[in-house]
């Protein structure tokens, strides 16, 4: 027997009201049932950060939650920071610092910066550090990365 | 990778979960979900019901009068954001900087902390430091478990199948300005090899009160009372310390495939006589 529940949540500013099995975290429903695959799936054990979202403005690993416990809360994804084709200034700046290098990481350091930046304006480099330390690049490019948190903070 | 099927169950008050508690076999608790969560997508664990704090109603508070009483369902960010913290309990605000990654203090819990009860966790080291009290309650109502009573084992705590942690409260030092946290960690954010609390009272020069505790070098986190006993009275100089740490080398510690015993022991020595100079300078108005 599956046990499911019907919840409603908001997807970066869109209501959806879909079934959900109780087994499944947040970060498989956001890809499977919402088609949103940018949350990206690296670890689902919380070490890699790839997955993180923004709960209630919060920045949260996505996979160590469960679907229905996002039920009435507002869920921001990587699909949610740009306003249309306007990118964000933390955005702008993983561009300008070519930030992403094959961009599996990226979803959870934008995601994780957006929140960090937004409670920590002006946040230096040591600060920008040790606010993506849980947050893992394979590529090993955190220069440009914390360059350009460096840089979204300060504008 | 998901967890294994399970029935969800989320209880909006305290007596409906402690009925589920006494009614349903084979039950996981879930908190914060930061350790509990990995275990299910990994299925480590494989609960037949799990069932959900988060919508209990009365157990995320901080209340400090006088004593600090936590409820179970306060989030690590709760505590790191909050003044009474700051200024009482100030050896658990820095220790919270060990705690994880922001993202994961977002979620996860002092109580979630105290129940998995990891041996190198700081939450449960910081309460042990502080001889805190635990609320726990069950089906015959509450009873108060000391901090020193709750570890029975390895990442046992003193909780039946049938009963629930409520709050922790600890009552803070007259000064706590004698304090420090140190731990070691391959990364930051890593679970942490050894980590070392302590808690000093200095008057004129003269240690007259110590505490210290020890995560990761043994089963569960412990109180170095053998070195608590001997600081007081000793003056606040690095020979005092290095004693301690001397006989933080001598607690046995746990090894494993990482991790050699006397490499804990070496770090046990290290961290604790780092945290007393620390703590010492702070003591004496040093503020950094």
């Amino acid at each position: 027997m599956t046990d499911t529940r019907d919840i409603t949540l908001t997807v970066n500013g869109t209501s959806y009201t879909h079934t959900a099995e109780t087994r499944m975290h947040l970060a498989d429903f956001l890809r499977l049932n919402l088609k949103l695959t940018g949350t990206h799936l690296g670890c689902e054990h919380g070490v890699c950060g790839a997955c993180t979202v923004l709960v209630d403005g919060e920045a949260v690993r996505s996979c160590l939650m469960l679907a229905v416990q996002a039920a009435g809360k507002e869920v921001t994804t990587i699909e949610g920071l740009a306003d249309g084709d306007q990118l964000s200034p933390l955005q702008e700046a993983f561009s300008k610092h070519h930030a992403l290098q094959c961009g599996f990481c990226t979803p959870g350091m934008l995601t994780s910066l957006t929140a960090f930046i937004r409670d920590n304006p002006g946040a230096d480099e040591a600060a920008i550090r040790e606010a993506i330390s849980g947050n893992i690049c394979r590529c090993t490019g955190y220069q440009s990365i914390v360059a350009a948190g460096v840089d979204a903070a300060s504008r | 990778m998901k967890a294994a099927p399970f029935t969800y169950h989320d209880p909006q008050s305290l007596d409906d979960l402690i009925g589920l508690l006494g009614s349903l076999e084979d039950v996981k608790v879930l908190a914060g979900g930061q350790s509990l969560m990995p275990m299910l997508n990994m299925r480590f664990a494989q609960p037949d019901h799990l069932i959900d704090l988060n919508g209990v109603d009365g157990l995320t508070y901080i209340s400090a009068n006088g004593a600090v009483t936590i409820g179970a369902m306060t989030r690590q960010v709760a505590l790191l954001k909050s003044d009474d913290i700051a200024t009482k309990l100030p050896v658990m605000r820095e220790a919270l900087g060990w705690v994880g990654h922001f993202q994961t203090r977002n979620r996860g819990t002092i109580g979630g902390s105290l129940c998995h009860l990891d041996p190198s966790a700081e939450l449960p080291t910081t309460a042990l430091l502080h001889d805190s009290e635990l609320t726990v309650v069950g089906p015959n109502g509450e009873r108060q478990v000391s901090m020193a009573e709750w570890p029975l084992a390895y990442m046992m705590p003193n909780l039946a199948e049938d009963e629930i942690l409520k709050a922790v409260t600890i009552t803070p030092w007259d000064n706590p300005a004698g304090y420090a946290y140190e731990e070691y960690a391959r990364r930051h954010g890593d679970f942490a090899i050894v980590g070392v609390g302590v808690l000093l009272a200095v008057d004129n020069g003269t240690i007259t009160k110590a505490a210290v505790a020890i995560a990761g070098g043994d089963q569960v986190p412990y109180r170095l009372t053998e070195a608590e006993t001997a600081l007081a009275g000793q003056p606040a100089t690095e020979e005092s310390f290095t004693a301690a740490g001397e006989v933080a080398r001598a607690h046995q510690a746990m090894s494993d495939a990482y991790y050699t015993s006397a490499y804990r022991q070496r770090l046990a020595a290290t961290l604790t006589k780092r945290a007393l100079i620390k703590a010492a300078a702070r003591a004496n108005g040093d503020t950094s």
